[in-house]
């Protein structure tokens, strides 16, 4: 139970990131760390004690493995993350060329 | 027929992307030919399964394995309903934008991120599994970040990133009550999960998930405690992706997703319903008021569309047939005559060089189309009859006294009356104010004038869809599907 307790308490720290930091390079990490969280919830869902990676071979029988599944979803996921990350970065650059500043308090052109 | 409605966007964004050295016309022609094949396309589904006597559903199964353990497409009553809806706007936007984004340099990334969107959009509506939903809401999301960012202006850069995180955190918070389902039911097939969610009925997890999922999509949706992002977005925005954006983008990644899980697979939960309600007056009532401050077009109309997504939200959250009939209608008109008025605001402001609603006047006078279908549109959201913006609110408010709700009827017309005023102050200098000099001026093109035509048809001819014969393709089926709740899941086993 502690584990994923301590998994959700990662994922608050990434929302406590996002929601509370200035500079948007770290804005950026905090959504890292809210997706890793997920990511590792889900891949714990999965798990079962003392159970072996699922990966079949003729002469195993499909016994104490861990669920397969979430481990594709993880990846699946992974991927998705690495793309949002990548497009905020670049997005990031081309502010910091407008804007001169990484600072989200000082990026206020749009008002209400 | 079944995953052409991916394949078709995705090979249009692809080609596209391929043919990048050749001439431009080439990239307007695949965009435009895209966009007609699968509105087309589309049409020509709900048509089929809306025919009396057919089975009403589609379904196609990707590789060999059958579900719940392999993917299955599946096209119902909603999703054909929804594809119409989605493809039409995406066909007649795509004939806008070769008009438009002919300032941009490199428009064939715009027409790739265009496509890359719609597919996903369309994902979005034939998935029957609740991770391949996020998969494909995410694909459009992403692409829908980039296409906010498209001018790279200060501003735009500004609104794509505040969007973009906006939407990863509801992402997270959406994967993290996927995480939980999965936990509970150990499948990720949205018709199975419903069967084991049924059997073993853990209440307390799906208390838990519905609080993730409302906070998730309905950020995706801009309900009103979320909804701070969409008017940064919406007005920074290319008027094409403006139009997207709130005409089909939320509905699809926010109220479609929303109520494809409350209702067929939760079931329909009076609490759940109950919280609906409660955000979709917020909604109407918070983006009725931050409308009339506004001084900028795109603003005003953005603000406008968190206050009608509130009616599409109290019609599901009241769940009758009737209501949810005025919901879905409502989302039907609202995805025609909102992103008409973003394609105009795109027009007037190419036409003044400015968005400042003081600074613009004399457009009925000066460009007849933009501006006929800026009035069209504008007396069919205020609620003027016989335009279909007054039917649906109409059967919305007759529904919310049919079952039992008096107050909320009278809310939702005194928002609908505060609609027709802020429309008609805001609006009615730029349409009938004098003739201004010509500021800058690029006028609409051949193409740009034809879509919103177009559009200002459909606007006018909404009201038409309520005919039985009509409402029997288009509407009946997707009503089934949400009525229904959990019955009207298709088997596994049906699915070829």
């Amino acid at each position: 139970m502690t584990i994923y307790l301590l998994c959700l308490a990662l994922f608050s720290v990434g929302l406590y990131c996002v929601l509370r930091k200035r500079n948007i390079i770290k804005i950026i990490i905090g959504i890292g760390i809210m997706e890793y969280a997920v990511n590792l919830f889900f891949a714990l869902i999965g798990y079962r004690a003392q159970g072996r990676s699922p990966i079949f071979a003729p002469d195993q029988a499909i016994r104490n493995m861990v669920d397969p599944l979430p481990q594709a979803v993880v990846l699946t996921s992974i991927v998705l993350g690495l793309s949002v990350t990548l497009m905020l970065v670049a997005v990031a650059i081309r502010i910091y060329e407008r804007y001169g500043t990484f600072d989200i308090t000082k990026i206020t052109r749009l008002k209400g | 027929m079944v995953p052409l409605f991916m394949v078709i966007p995705l090979a249009a964004a692809f080609i596209i992307a391929l043919t990048a050295k050749l001439d431009e016309r080439v990239h307007d022609a695949c965009a435009v030919t895209g966009g007609f094949v699968i509105a087309a396309l589309s049409i020509a589904v709900c048509a089929l399964l809306g025919r009396s006597g057919a089975p009403g559903v589609m379904t196609y199964r990707i590789g060999s394995l059958p579900p719940p353990a392999g993917i299955a497409l599946v096209i119902d009553g909603l999703s054909s309903f929804m594809l119409v809806t989605v493809n039409l706007v995406g066909f007649l936007v795509t004939l806008y934008a070769t008009g438009y984004v002919k300032c941009y340099t490199d428009r064939w990334k715009f027409y790739s991120l265009f496509f890359l969107m719609l597919s996903g959009i369309n994902g979005v509506l034939l998935a029957s599994d609740i991770f391949n939903l996020y998969v494909f809401m995410e694909i459009a999301a992403i692409a829908a970040y980039f296409l906010v960012a498209f001018g790279t202006e200060a501003e735009e850069l500004e609104a794509s990133f505040k969007y973009a995180i906006m939407g990863s955190v509801a992402s997270a918070f959406i994967l993290l009550g996927i995480a939980f389902l999965y936990g509970a039911t150990s499948t990720l097939n949205m018709a199975d999960m419903a069967r084991v969610l049924a059997a073993s009925n853990p209440a307390r997890v799906i208390q838990l998930v519905s609080v993730l999922f409302i906070m998730g999509f309905g950020l995706k949706a801009a309900l009103v405690p979320f909804h701070a992002w969409l008017a940064y977005a919406h007005s920074s925005a290319p008027a094409p992706v403006s139009a997207m954006l709130s005409g089909v983008l939320i509905k699809v990644l926010g109220i479609y997703a929303l109520s494809r899980i409350f209702f067929n697979v939760f079931g329909m939960d009076t609490a759940i319903m109950q919280i609906l309600i409660v955000i979709g007056v917020l909604s109407m009532a918070v983006g009725a008021i931050l409308a009339f401050g506004q001084s900028d077009i795109k603003r005003l109309f953005a603000y406008s569309t968190v206050s009608q997504i509130g009616y599409v939200a109290i019609g599901l959250g009241v769940a009758t047939p009737l209501a949810v009939f005025g919901a879905l209608f409502h989302l039907f008109n609202h995805s025609i005559f909102k992103s008409l008025l973003f394609l105009n605001a795109g027009a007037i402001e190419r036409l003044r060089g400015t968005r400042e609603l003081g600074k613009l006047s004399g457009i009925l006078a000066d460009e007849p189309v933009t501006g006929y279908a800026t009035l069209v549109s504008a007396l069919s959201i205020s609620g003027i009859p016989p335009l279909g913006g007054f039917w649906s609110k109409a059967i919305i408010i007759f529904a919310c006294i049919q079952a039992g709700r008096p107050a909320l009827a009278l809310i939702a017309a005194l928002i609908s009356i505060l609609t027709l005023v802020y429309y008609f102050r805001s609006l009615s200098p730029v349409l009938f104010g004098p003739k201004a000099e010509m500021t800058a001026g690029a006028r609409p093109t051949l193409a740009m004038n034809a879509a919103m035509a177009a559009l200002a048809v459909l606007v006018a001819a909404s009201a038409f869809a309520l005919l039985p014969a009509i409402k029997e393709v288009l509407l009946n089926g997707a009503i089934a599907v949400l009525t229904n709740g959990t019955a009207n899941n298709v088997p596994l086993g049906a699915i070829q």
